[in-house]
């Protein structure tokens, strides 16, 4: 499909959109249906468009994949970073009231980048799984 | 510092939880094998702070995220589940330094980091499903340290790893959905999901019926987590084909897990309600275990490797354990939980050594081991005497649960299981005789190498345990001291 200028040029127009749709999925999660996992796999779905159409190797450039390997465990080390930060606030593990000057500020504040957690880990979770299947030839499922 | 102090329960999960995630980050072998020692190092001191504060204070309620108990997560640690922490961490304390070597010879260099990092996440589901006070975070444990059990396994080296880690993962996802499902009943006729609340609660419940299928439920989900006789199948695959340090952890902290929650769930939640009396629990559950004692170590006897030889002996051991549930009585739970820390370290010896001989000679059928005795005198040595405490002779652990298993059988007046416990023992013999006879009685094999000891680390490491598989037979104050007080607290939450 890498020869198809009409599906070359929508994907460039559309991957940018599928982009900031996750990141309002992301942050209005607070208020809306939506938060960390859905916004993950929004981003990881926007890479798998582009990989679709430019090739896998294209998109091994772009995202590479010891970067998707670092989102993994960052994003679980982002989750359990805030609860730490709680402890060191002097609350409880995970405790979100202590982030910030009053208890709902605190709650929004933890809720958000436990969230953001979320949201890396889960696209790179996505990306790693495609990056496995995608990279299998055909003739190592024979042998 | 004393603020710290009280965040112990907590850190005593989460501290493997973020070493994970940093040894991908940084994917360098060293640092994974070293915060990997250093990690299990702390939480073996964090079980042992929190054991002791346990016997000073009584019993520790941690509120994860400041909820208050009946709603949110508790974190509670009391008798039993401190012992439990100090056994997983304990094994895990011994498992990760002598992993280096093992796990270089056994694992291509760019997947070893990865290794560590599912023991660090592995360690942490286990010790989370102990410390946790919530039946749902239970779950939630039970799938990390599952999850990660499986991929352990299918790193080892031979191909049919992966077929046992297949086997492995649809029994314990089975296992496991039952356990939710069974859950999902308790919640369904309490609303609550915390273990003393739930308690609480049932004693108030009028309708038996989902409260049965809950039970039964669990039972059998719990059943196949902890390789329950006839839902053992799984077992032997799974700790043959996986990576030697990874049967000696699993072998000797998994089934023992699951174990603690079978225990939590009969008599802390089960055993305040109407329910527990009037069934045939305990008599199926005493049926089982008799025949898995006697079966599981007759095939034992007829395997040609010696892991799976030994992985049968596992089976065979965790009956007892269930053995001593059955029998409901003080003695009988104080000889479950005790065997739990002493077959855990026993076993954890045996297949520390048998790794060792791995490393030396690559397979480890019995054909190849002939004349071992002479070539790997220590190494031997050590499976023997962990192998005459699997049997059970005085002056090993083993014993010391021998000894309150049949006091409790007395206890019940059943003298005819007397007979089956010490006939068991003696096809025990039988097992571990076949390895005596082909180390020390049969002619080294010409065709292979002549090949020295194994390495001083992993030799060193393994013999902590044998040693503490002696220790523990003389002197029993903190193995069943520790138990004793377990058991009164089960019963006493009981009845």
């Amino acid at each position: 499909m890498r020869r198809d200028i009409v599906l070359r040029v929508i994907a460039k127009i559309l991957i940018p959109f599928m982009l900031l749709f996750a990141l309002y999925v992301q942050f209005h999660g607070d208020f809306g249906p939506g938060g960390g996992f859905q916004a993950g796999v929004i981003i990881a779905a926007s890479i798998v468009f582009y990989a679709i159409i430019f090739g896998l190797p294209a998109t091994r450039q772009l995202v590479p994949e010891w970067i998707v390997e670092s989102m993994v465990a960052s994003g679980v080390l982002i989750y359990a970073g805030v609860g730490l930060v709680g402890i060191l606030l002097g609350g409880n593990y995970l405790d979100y009231f202590v982030l910030d000057h009053d208890p709902v500020h605190g709650e929004h504040r933890g809720i958000f980048w436990v969230e953001v957690g979320v949201a890396v880990t889960v696209s790179g979770v996505m990306l790693k799984i495609f990056y496995m299947f995608a990279g299998r030839r055909r003739d190592e499922d024979n042998g | 510092m004393s603020g710290l102090l009280d965040h112990l329960p907590a850190l005593q999960v989460v501290l493997p939880l973020i070493s994970a995630p940093l040894i991908v980050l940084v994917r360098r072998q060293r640092f994974a094998w070293l915060l990997t020692v250093a990690v299990s190092w702390i939480s073996l001191a964090i079980a042992i702070a929190l054991f002791v504060k346990v016997g000073q204070t009584g019993v520790i309620s941690y509120a994860i995220g400041s909820w208050p108990p009946p709603w949110g997560i508790e974190y509670r640690v009391d008798a039993l589940n401190a012992y439990v922490l100090v056994l997983v961490s304990l094994v895990a304390a011994v498992v990760a330094p002598y992993a280096r070597i093992s796990i270089a010879a056994e694992l291509p260099r760019e997947q070893e980091y990865l290794l560590f990092a599912m023991f660090c996440l592995c360690l942490t589901g286990l010790l989370g499903i102990t410390i946790t006070g919530d039946v749902f975070n239970v779950f939630v444990f039970l799938e990390i340290s599952s999850l990660s059990t499986y991929v352990m396994i299918a790193l080892g080296q031979r191909r049919k790893a992966l077929v046992a880690a297949y086997q492995y993962l649809v029994m314990g996802t089975i296992g496991a959905t039952f356990y939710v499902i069974g859950i999902g009943l308790l919640y369904l006729m309490t609303g609550t999901l915390n273990i003393a609340d739930l308690a609480e609660r049932l004693r108030d419940v009028k309708e038996i019926r989902p409260l049965l299928a809950a039970y039964a439920f669990i039972t059998v989900g719990i059943g196949l987590k902890l390789a329950l006789f006839p839902l053992h199948q799984w077992l032997p695959n799974a700790y043959t084909f996986a990576p030697s340090m990874v049967t000696a952890f699993l072998s000797a902290t998994a089934t023992k897990v699951s174990v603690y929650v079978l225990l939590r769930f009969y008599f802390t939640v089960f055993g305040a309600s109407i329910l527990f009396e009037g069934l045939p629990t305990a008599d199926v559950l005493l049926a089982l275990s008799v025949a898995g004692m006697v079966t599981a170590s007759l095939v034992a006897v007829f395997q040609d490797d010696l892991k799976r030889m030994f992985a049968y002996s596992s089976v065979s051991q965790i009956a007892y354990i269930t053995l001593g549930i059955s029998l409901a009585n003080e003695a009988g739970l104080t000889a479950s939980i005790v065997h739990l820390l002493n077959h855990g370290i026993t076993k954890g010896a045996i297949f520390l050594l048998i790794g060792g001989i791995a490393l030396r000679c690559g397979v480890v059928s019995f054909d190849r081991l002939r004349g071992i005795g002479q070539r790997m005198p220590l190494t031997s040595f050590g499976l023997v005497i962990s192998g005459l405490s699997l049997i059970g002779i005085p002056g090993t652990a083993g014993f010391v649960t021998k000894w309150y298993l049949v006091v409790a059988a007395i206890d019940r007046g059943y003298w005819w299981l007397v007979a089956v416990i010490v006939g068991s023992s003696l096809i025990a013999v039988a097992y571990v005789w076949r390895f005596v006879e082909v180390a020390y009685l049969s002619e080294p094999d010409e065709r292979s190498v002549k090949r020295g000891e194994a390495p001083a680390s992993m030799l060193g490491f393994a013999w902590v345990l044998v040693i503490g598989s002696l220790y523990f037979g003389f002197d029993t104050s903190f193995s069943v001291g520790g138990a004793r007080e377990a058991a009164a607290l089960l019963l006493g939450g009981a009845r």
